[in-house]
């Protein structure tokens, strides 16, 4: 099941040159890029591991694109993704975040229920992946 | 440029090909499949040939549209001699022309090389030309953005081991789509200290100049017989610098027009005989240790913007005219430790 989370995420993936356009907007806009990779892509796991910090004072997309190639080729098989951090408002608000990269094979998510009190059932989903332990997910 | 530019593109070739021509060169494989009357047709009726820019191309038009003749002017009005400079700044102008009409007929060329090497005597104007490239490239259209890094040995090279290549990285990212300017670059190499960290960032450097060309152009300037040494003991540095640049030493005539230059933006100008005076001061001040061009002449001017000053203060009991105020006086000048008169003072 392919995940989507994020801007773009029901398009095919991004090639390099429309991952480099679209960070040339953000930078357009002052915005500062992040990198954050993770292979725990729940949708609650919010804050992803950051592939060093935010690049605040970058001016060109290509040293971003050499960041993201060289986030791929660490982890080539877990989720990255690149923020866009505006902070025109007196903090970093979140305002573009888009997968850059996919594990080849994705198993999904399963969705397991728990019974409670009563008849009541809660639902909660739980990634295949995650069964196994960190860094052997993908 | 006749027959060379009326060549048909290389099929795979970016350029201004329509998209035409690849269906009706499939419509012709599947008639040759399937014979029949549109089999015998010529294959060149099904596939037309693409319209490609025939005849002459007006290379006129081109420099027009990028105003660069703009920016030559520019460069000729407010920067004084420096002729082989500008020579070469025409060169690589004319050069991105001529690349931009090749692509414009599908003729691929990897982007030139653009890395320079500024050398020359203090004040020649090595830094002010560095930060110009940067607009100059800009709108040549080789960098992609108008940002100038200008970095010294400090900013590239760490304190301990492993700090240096992260820093350098670092520096590499922030200048990337635009210029790096690395001032008094043979800093980067101390020979005397073979476990010195420059090194490290010496190849780093290299290793971006040579993969990312078009991402980023490097300028490394400094005083010309150390620059040399720098060289030297860094062929590789100096093999990846396409352009090594030599600042000459400014006539007295420049120096003087620099003056008037330096003045005019500073909203001052000299009185007649100033004019004269100051001439005879460059004249001598050259003759003398330590000078360094154009930065002498800004110290003197700025030495007799404050001669002028204490002698309005001092004869303020008449009144001053905005002449006054404007116009720096022989007496100014002529005051200078270098006519053997007045106070001792630093020399540079």
């Amino acid at each position: 099941m392919r995940l989507t989370q994020g801007t773009f995420s029901f398009l095919p993936d991004l090639t390099d040159e429309q991952i480099s356009s679209q960070i040339e907007y953000c930078l357009e806009k002052g915005w500062a890029v992040s990198i954050e990779y993770t292979d725990d892509p729940h949708p609650r796991n919010t804050y992803w591991e950051m592939f060093g910090l935010p690049m605040f004072d970058i001016k060109d997309a290509a040293a971003i694109l050499g960041e993201i190639r060289s986030c791929r080729r660490t982890f080539p098989r877990h989720y990255i993704k690149v923020n866009a951090l505006d902070s025109s408002l007196g903090r970093e608000s979140l305002r573009l975040s888009f997968i850059v990269n996919r594990p080849e094979n994705e198993p999904g998510f399963g969705l397991v229920r728990q019974e409670g009190p009563g008849r009541t059932v809660r639902y909660t989903t739980r990634a295949y992946a995650a069964d196994r332990p960190e860094n052997e997910r993908y | 440029m006749d027959a060379a530019f009326t060549a048909k593109p290389r099929p795979g070739a970016a350029g201004p090909i329509p998209p035409g021509p690849a269906a009706p060169e499939r419509g012709a494989a599947t008639g040759t499949a399937a014979p029949g009357p549109a089999a015998s047709a010529p294959p060149g009726a099904a596939a037309p040939e693409p319209a490609v820019v025939t005849g002459e191309l007006d290379l006129q038009a081109v420099f027009r549209d990028s105003h660069i003749g703009d920016v030559l002017d520019e460069l000729d009005t407010q920067l004084v001699g420096l002729v082989p400079v500008k020579s070469r700044i025409r060169d690589i102008a004319a050069l991105l022309l001529v690349e931009k009409l090749r692509r414009s007929v599908g003729l691929e060329t990897g982007p030139p090389s653009l890395h320079m090497s500024f050398t020359g005597n203090p004040g020649t104007g090595k830094t002010t030309v560095a930060l110009r490239m940067a607009e100059i490239l800009h709108r040549l259209g080789y960098v992609r953005k108008v940002h100038l890094t200008a970095v010294t040995r400090d900013d590239l090279v760490g304190q301990y081991i492993g700090h240096t290549a992260p820093k350098t990285r670092e520096v590499l990212k922030r200048a990337m789509g635009g210029v790096l300017f690395i001032d008094e670059a043979y800093y980067l190499y101390r020979p005397e200290n073979e476990r010195d960290y420059g090194q490290e960032a010496i190849e780093i450097l290299l290793q971006v100049m040579e993969n990312q060309r078009e991402d980023l152009v490097v300028i490394l300037a400094g005083y010309k017989d150390r620059m040399d040494t720098f060289f030297r003991s860094n062929p590789g540095m100096s093999s990846r610098i396409a352009h090594h640049i030599d600042f000459p030493d400014y006539t007295p005539a420049e120096l003087l027009a620099i003056a008037r230059l330096m003045l005019a933006g500073m909203q001052y100008r000299f009185s007649e005989h100033a004019d004269e005076v100051f001439q005879a001061y460059i004249e001598r001040r050259r003759e003398q240790p330590h000078f360094a061009n154009a930065r002498s002449v800004r110290n003197a001017l700025d030495r007799a913007r404050l001669r002028q000053a204490s002698r309005l203060f001092a004869a303020r009991g008449g009144g001053l005219a905005r002449e006054d105020l404007l116009t720096i006086d022989a007496a100014d000048i002529l005051a200078s430790r270098v006519f053997g008169a007045g106070a001792p003072e630093n020399p540079s």
